[in-house]
């Protein structure tokens, strides 16, 4: 069962499906060493590059890292913390002490209510899936306007392109603010069309984006726009 | 199972009632990605049985007192629907559908990478909509299926098949009369790339002969149904010509 293989056209792999030997090689993710050869652990497109030998996933949770630019929405709010829901499998915690206000205790309702969204970084993830975010940074805040867009977490580095170009390329064609969040949430702020417009290139990658049809949909906007 | 002798389940020609010889599987398919609203689903048609699984998570455990602090756990439930046999089943989970539920959830934890996940619970919703004989292995190809479409890292995916005997003659894939009617039935849950079992139950008596050749015919068939499982997940996701 060794169809996996690293070649000009990306493969797909199965859970336990061998991916090749394993010697001189080591296991990223999405991959485990099992008698001197690689074997799949999830359902993705076979990569290797510098010796490692992972599995990009087709589908996959959003497992929270340090670091992460994430959009949230408030699920719960106590005297001095609020519990954001964050698309992974636990909510997250974010302090009043770690808010960009100054927050006196019993007050935090008044900055970030039930059902709001915000834009924060993950503070720290623990090796149980506690997780602190923090606000205090540049550009997190709570977003008053747009809305967010959720697309599968695997098809991010799809929509944010190399250097983030494609971000930058929907960017330009409609005249939106968007930011691509690390925990599959998108947020646009435009006029309302081009919101629509926006909205409807992200369903066509959700649709279409384990067929790289994404390049197409962007490259059909632009000379749909410059005919115009 | 104690084996009615006089129902006749072979014909003279050594071929079964349906005009299976007695290493012929039932007609197998297979389909991943059924439920738009699950994060993984399969359907699986194995002869006249047809099972859908649902695959939700991994999302925090509740209630508290199931989680565990270094793995997830799996939570399956096992549901025959009403309509699925002659008979009408009363809705809700029975004694049978418990047990199954717990043999399966068990056969899922040997391959899961559930340490990946602690505190966290994984859902696995299995529901036989048609019954034929051999519902829980038919659940358990398409658990398998939809827990790799989930995207749920897995050391291998788990294949249900079952063999049994008819008349003292060793079967593959007992049918509803050879498994009302047979002498034994032994259904496994086999991983097809390192021949490892992960489930195994058996009703009724077995030689050592018997059972030899009764495994024998779960691995071949089990390495058919591997073969149609990969198929339909490649279906869900192969490239297309850009």
């Amino acid at each position: 069962m060794s169809e996996g293989q690293v070649g000009a056209e990306q493969r797909l792999v199965t859970p336990g499906m061998v991916i090749g030997p394993s010697t001189g090689k080591h296991a990223g993710s999405g991959a485990i060493a099992q008698n001197e050869e690689f074997i799949a652990t999830r359902l993705g497109w076979l990569n290797e590059q510098n010796d490692v030998v992972s599995v990009r996933p087709i589908n996959s949770a959003y497992m929270p890292r340090s670091g992460d630019l994430i959009v949230g929405v408030v699920a719960e709010v106590r005297n001095n913390l609020w519990f954001f829901d964050v698309n992974g499998p636990f909510q997250a915690l974010l302090p009043m002490s770690l808010a960009p206000w100054k927050v006196e205790f019993g007050s935090t309702r008044q900055h970030l209510g039930i059902g709001d969204a915000a834009l924060a970084r993950v503070q720290e993830v623990d090796e149980a899936h506690n997780m602190v975010l923090t606000m205090k940074g540049i550009g997190l805040r709570r977003l008053n306007e747009g809305c967010v867009i959720a697309i599968p977490v695997n098809l991010i580095d799809t929509l944010r392109g190399d250097n983030n170009s494609m971000v930058g390329r929907i960017r330009d064609l409609t005249d939106c603010r968007i930011i691509v969040a690390d925990n599959g949430r998108v947020w646009v702020h435009g006029d309302a069309d081009k919101m629509f417009t926006v909205r409807g290139l992200i369903q066509t990658l959700v649709d279409e984006g384990h067929m790289n049809n994404f390049e197409d949909a962007v490259n059909a906007l632009e000379q749909q726009r410059g005919e115009n | 199972m104690g084996g009615y002798g006089d129902v006749k389940l072979l014909r003279d020609d050594g071929k079964r009632l349906d005009g299976r010889t007695v290493d012929e599987m039932r007609p197998v398919s297979i389909e991943a990605g059924v439920l738009p609203a699950a994060d993984g689903s399969a359907m699986v048609t194995h002869g006249l049985n047809v099972a859908v699984a649902a695959v939700y998570g991994p999302m925090e455990a509740h209630p508290r007192k199931i989680q565990r602090q270094d793995r997830a756990v799996i939570d399956v439930r096992y549901n025959m629907a009403p309509f699925s046999t002659g008979d009408r089943i009363r809705p809700g989970f029975n004694r049978r559908s418990r047990e199954i539920s717990k043999v399966t959830a068990e056969a899922l934890e040997s391959v899961v990478l559930v340490e990946r996940y602690p505190r966290s619970k994984i859902r696995v919703e299995i529901e036989i909509l048609a019954a034929e004989a051999g519902t829980r292995c038919v659940g358990i190809t398409a658990a398998a299926v939809a827990l790799a479409d989930a995207g749920i890292p897995m050391r291998d995916m788990i294949v249900g098949v079952a063999s049994g005997k008819i008349e003292d003659t060793v079967v593959l894939d007992l049918d509803k009369a050879e498994d009302n009617y047979g002498q034994a039935d032994l259904p496994v849950g086999i991983l097809p790339n390192t021949g490892e079992i992960a489930f195994l139950q058996m009703d009724g008596d077995l030689s050592i002969e018997e059972f030899n050749l009764a495994m024998e015919y779960n691995f071949k068939a089990a390495s058919e149904i591997h073969v149609l499982m990969v198929d339909a997940l490649k279906r869900r996701y192969e490239r297309g010509d850009n």
